[in-house]
């Protein structure tokens, strides 16, 4: 049986992982491998490094660490973040990425996502969509620069039709982060994603909101999603990897056992 | 003594993370179109991510459909690389494309009715022949999966997954091994398999 994924995501910026990752007791912020190294043994399914000095400005960003990264893992891993053009996603899957995600380059020039696909392969490409409920239309809206508060910005897509868009145009992966739940920890949007899993054949990945085991467990239930995200669960230490998989797999979810050499 | 492994350059970008692998398991890496370096080595890798028509255009163009069909010593296809591996693949802008024909066997389209394509993430692989490169390796063992094509079972199979139907999950004929999945992304049971590889 095809196991649901279990993916944190790690926030990098200038080569550096930010924010506080509780890693034995101390806080770790800074060094990319240790942390790759500890979710890629805690039991992690893939991991996610997110660039988050990428996407908001337009300098050329170093990306050497995707390379240090790849020489620890054994694992898969997706680079996200500031990836706008065919060239930079060949640099990153060269250096070791498994996967890259595009988000708001995508939003700009749909087209990309054609070319990723013709240049490297359905496999590699990633669409992250940040969406959110509007209460007064009653619609999903998809949001682009959500990297930076000041640059947020409304597109003209609603979130059920760019996930047409996006995998007619040959996405192999989609991960739906819902804004309203993001950060708050109250549980994933099962309904939204309920609401995108029912057009999309792509594996989804649900992101923002797990702030408890039972959230996993309801949106592997309730969603049918195939993987869940998530970041300062994990990073504070709310979470522990293994004991989230034993809880999900109790609750007759099929999750990956770790190898046992015969 | 250390192995010298030549992974095939076929042009596709991602081969780092299968090059890291085999260095970390002691083996010495070369990643080279050049016929004479693959007739040498103890090992031969074929990688490869992206579709069969293309990849089938880059070996041509590099002249190694030979090179590839005359080895005698022990070649592991991973995923795209494992699909090369066998007559034809229905993966191509016309619908069929000739491959290395080096195990008999067709790629053809997942069918997988209302499930997800690709299939992409962790299954469990049982071996359902005997082989060196499944050693140590129980039934309904975990790895990495990423595709949409696919070998049907055959009596080349070595190992079966299951997604909506049963597949190849490694075939087998003579010299010639192919994996669906990615060992080196497969964590120790990946490890495992690669390093009983080494040692055929």
């Amino acid at each position: 049986m095809l196991a649901k994924r279990i993916i944190p995501c790690l926030d990098v910026r200038d080569g550096k992982v930010v924010k506080g990752v509780q890693f034995r007791n101390h806080e770790i912020v800074g060094d990319i491998v240790p942390l790759a190294e500890f979710y890629g043994s805690a039991g992690a399914d893939e991991l996610v490094f997110y660039d988050i000095t990428a996407s908001s400005d337009a300098r050329t960003v170093d990306k050497s660490w995707v390379s240090r990264i790849a020489e620890v893992i054994d694992i898969p891993f997706c680079v996200a973040g500031g990836i706008k053009s065919v060239k930079e996603a060949g640099h990153i899957l060269e250096m070791g990425a498994d996967k890259i995600s595009i988000n708001s380059p995508a939003l700009m020039n749909p087209e990309l996502i054609n070319q990723l696909h013709d240049e490297f392969g359905q496999q590699c490409v990633v669409i992250g969509i940040d969406s959110l409920f509007n209460e007064q239309t009653q619609q999903y809206e998809v949001y682009k620069f959500t990297g930076d508060e000041s640059r947020t910005q409304q597109t003209a897509w609603q979130t059920l039709d760019w996930v047409q868009e996006v995998q007619q145009r040959g996405a192999g992966e989609i991960v739906l982060n819902c804004m309203n739940q993001d950060g708050v920890r109250q549980g994933y949007d099962i309904k939204q994603l309920k609401a995108v899993r029912e057009i999309c054949n792509l594996p989804l990945i649900a992101s923002g909101g797990a702030g408890e085991s039972q959230h996993f467990e309801d949106v592997f239930t309730q969603a049918d999603v195939d993987g869940a995200l998530a970041a300062s669960v994990f990073h504070k230490g709310i979470i522990q990897i293994n004991e989230l998989k034993k809880h999900l797999a109790t609750a007759g979810i099929t999750m990956r056992v770790p190898f046992q050499k015969k | 003594m250390q192995q010298k492994v030549v992974i095939v350059n076929t042009g596709c970008a991602n081969i780092s993370s299968v090059r890291i692998a085999l260095e970390k398991l002691g083996s010495s890496v070369l990643v080279t179109a050049d016929a004479d370096a693959i007739h040498q080595a103890d090992k031969v890798l074929l990688p490869g991510v992206g579709s069969a028509g293309a990849a089938m255009k880059s070996i041509e163009q590099k002249k190694l459909t030979n090179v590839i069909q005359g080895l005698t010593q022990p070649v592991l296809g991973v995923c795209l690389g494992m699909q090369l591996m066998v007559s034809r693949s229905e993966e191509s802008q016309t619908g069929s494309v000739s491959c290395l024909d080096l195990i008999p066997g067709d790629v053809v389209r997942m069918q997988v009715g209302t499930k997800r394509l690709p299939h992409m993430g962790w299954n469990t692989v049982s071996a359902t022949a005997q082989s060196e490169l499944f050693k140590g390796i129980p039934d309904n063992t975990y790895f990495y999966f990423v595709h949409s094509y696919c070998v049907k079972p055959s009596s080349y199979t070595l190992a079966e997954c299951h997604y909506a139907q049963p597949f190849s999950a490694a075939l087998m004929k003579d010299n010639f091994y192919g994996v669906q999945f990615h060992p080196e992304r497969s964590g120790e049971a990946g490890a495992q398999l690669l390093r009983n590889f080494l040692d055929l």
